[in-house]
């Protein structure tokens, strides 16, 4: 394992010099809000902040993202003829991505690049990407990390696992990705490795400590999808919800997305946005029977979702992080944490 | 690797309104670019997303039999925006289709199997494409007795009439078609809801039997008991699903039945599978 000290007064430069061979983004102060943004020129990140509103999968899978366009103009060739448009996928570093965001990325992975078909505008941004890890010393009340396989200082889908130590960030190198990062960066400053893993160490387990979030999935794997689906907690767990759709936009596993239709002119374009499945149109029929018409048959798709299908589906664990994000944002209170314990302590009465 | 969200450019060849209502239209597409037909090989019982530049997108399942080249054919319902604007459409015109998408009916399994097609309403286009590609020559002696179900509205609703009649001819397929009603004193098939010309007429199951079962919700509900009195086991009744779909390859997340993506592990279920899952659809 390889470590760099990056002394914070030569941060500035080190990015700027990155810039010549990177695309960067980061997280920045929009009005009152912390959210990950392309970091123009003059532009650094926020590496103070605790959360960010929006997790960084915008990176990879943006709000909105034009996947095909075309003319309709009947006058040219190749009118009504949808091509992909010019996305340029140069190399891109994601810098102080949180360690629970890096590992929503490789959960949604799973749903992106399958055996059958591979997304390629998920596949390409990503394979693009440099992912500069920022691990969190002080987590917040929120965060859950530790009981998701995950915690303040996971390494994994990072390429740099960067730790603040006052004075200076110690870099740990993860991958040859993370190392050419650096280099084009000019942090070459190796740190004497044994005492400054130790250093880390000390601060990982006083940040995992600060962690007392109570949660538990590990008998949901042993029940039946019909079992919890048929349970009699969702209409309770429900009841408050409105709705709003906030958990699935802040979520950094949330992957859904809508595709539309867009003119101007004489030229088409084909988005592709992000959705919810708490809007009852994300499965309304043509007929106008909707599957999940209820506000509780919606709410139970969220967490058998993550919590269930998933699980079974892959057998990578749940698709929560443990960000704590919807439980922060919920304007309702509901709270992923007490789901996941009702799910898992379940006993079906006969 | 291609890219899954691009269609393939077509031209509109031919459109025939299918039904009396004028609801229903069946489409005739050429593929523009040499080598896309093939590209597009596809199995009876799978779908393809209809694409209208600026308009958007639809799932509708394939018409057209493997069996028949040069062309596919897709018979669309007039509901919403893109189809209501499909309709409006002219011989000649350049669109897009993007597939083929999901499973299709088990056809090895139903090799020397005997096999009841059962439909009803506008949903009998994969099951068009089915009985197509089961009485070619080749394929015919694949398969033991075939009967086939199918019931609409009224005479005039009924798709794909002239072939119906014309199978109805045949000594290699028993068709039992089926109307709700009708005041044409000349009509000389059945009168009936489905279900109960299932329970009348459908073959009883042995272990070699098979039921095909693909129409609207309420249909698909009250042909189960049927199926159930007839001998039929849930593993040896097949269905297929149709639920709200965008990419049509297992990634946009709506269409989940529990774990099952109908798009993409569908839309061909037995009803065993079916069983094991929540219902929504």
């Amino acid at each position: 394992m390889k470590v760099i000290k990056i002394d914070k007064n030569s941060w500035t430069k080190g990015i700027d010099k990155s810039r010549e061979a990177y695309k960067l983004f980061g997280p920045v102060k929009d009005k009152t809000i912390v959210i990950f943004k392309e970091l123009e020129q003059g532009m650094f990140p926020e590496m103070e902040y605790t959360d960010s509103v929006l997790s960084a999968k915008s990176v990879i899978f943006p709000q909105t993202e034009k996947i095909l366009g075309g003319s309709l103009d009947e006058s040219i060739e190749d009118h009504h003829i949808l091509k992909r448009p010019d996305t340029n996928y140069s190399p891109r570093a994601v810098l102080g991505i949180r360690p629970y965001d890096a590992k929503a990325i490789q959960l949604v992975k799973l749903n992106f690049d399958t055996e059958d078909y591979r997304d390629p505008y998920w596949c390409d941004a990503y394979e693009a990407t440099t992912f500069i890890g920022l691990a969190i010393n002080e987590p917040s009340a929120f965060d859950f990390s530790t009981l998701t396989d995950t915690g303040p200082f996971g390494e994994e889908g990072l390429d740099i696992l960067l730790v603040d130590c006052k004075e200076e960030y110690l870099a740990k190198v993860l991958t040859d990705k993370g190392e050419t990062f650096l280099k084009a960066s000019g942090f070459e400053e190796s740190a004497n490795t044994k005492p400054s893993l130790k250093t880390i160490k000390a601060l990982q387990s006083k940040a995992e400590k600060a962690i007392t979030s109570k949660i538990d999935s590990s008998k949901i794997k042993d029940k039946t999808i019909l079992e919890l689906y048929e349970a009699p907690f969702w209409d309770d767990l429900a009841f408050s919800c409105i709705n709003c759709g906030t958990c699935t936009y802040v979520c950094p596993t949330c992957w859904c997305f809508d595709i539309q239709d867009e003119t101007r002119g004489k030229t088409c374009s084909r988005f592709r946005n992000w959705d919810t499945c708490m809007d009852p149109l994300f499965t309304m029929h043509g007929s106008g029977h909707n599957p999940r018409g209820e506000k509780t048959q919606r709410v139970r798709q969220r967490f058998m979702h993550k919590l269930k299908y998933f699980l079974d589906k892959y057998d990578k664990g749940i698709m929560c992080v443990g960000c704590g994000r919807c439980v922060k944002h919920c304007p309702v209170n509901i709270d992923i944490r007490e789901v996941c314990n009702t799910m898992n302590s379940y006993e079906k009465q006969e | 690797m291609e890219n899954p969200y691009l269609p393939y450019p077509v031209r509109i060849d031919d459109i025939q309104i299918a039904t009396e209502d004028k609801s229903l239209k069946t489409f005739k597409f050429v593929f523009l670019n040499e080598g896309d037909e093939e590209k597009f090989s596809y199995h009876a019982g799978q779908f393809a997303e209809l694409s209208i530049p600026g308009i958007g997108e639809i799932p509708i399942g394939i018409a057209s039999s493997p069996t028949e080249k040069g062309f596919v054919k897709f018979t669309v319902f007039k509901t919403g925006v893109v189809t209501s604007y499909l309709h409006n459409m002219k011989v000649g015109d350049i669109m897009g289709i993007r597939g083929p998408l999901g499973n299709w009916y088990p056809w090895d399994l139903l090799e020397n199997k005997n096999v009841v097609i059962i439909g009803g309403g506008f949903a009998f286009t994969t099951l068009r494409s089915s009985i197509v590609y089961m009485l070619k020559e080749e394929n015919r002696s694949k398969f033991k007795n075939i009967d086939v179900v199918y019931g609409a509205r009224s005479p005039g609703m009924l798709l794909y009439r002239d072939e119906l009649y014309e199978w109805e001819k045949r000594d290699d397929i028993n068709m039992h078609i089926t109307v709700d009603g009708t005041d044409d004193p000349t009509w000389k098939y059945n009168t009936g809801f489905v279900p109960t010309i299932v329970e009348e007429k459908a073959p009883k199951a042995d272990k070699d039997s098979y039921a095909i079962v693909c129409g609207p919700p309420i249909m698909i509900k009250f042909t189960q008991p049927s199926l159930e009195k007839l001998g039929y086991k849930p593993d040896q009744i097949i269905m297929s699903l149709e639920n709200r779909m965008k990419c049509g390859i297992g990634m946009c997340g709506r269409c989940n039945i529990g774990k099952e993506l109908v798009c993409k592990d569908g839309p061909v279920f037995t009803l065993e599978e079916i069983n094991k899952t929540p219902k929504e659809y």
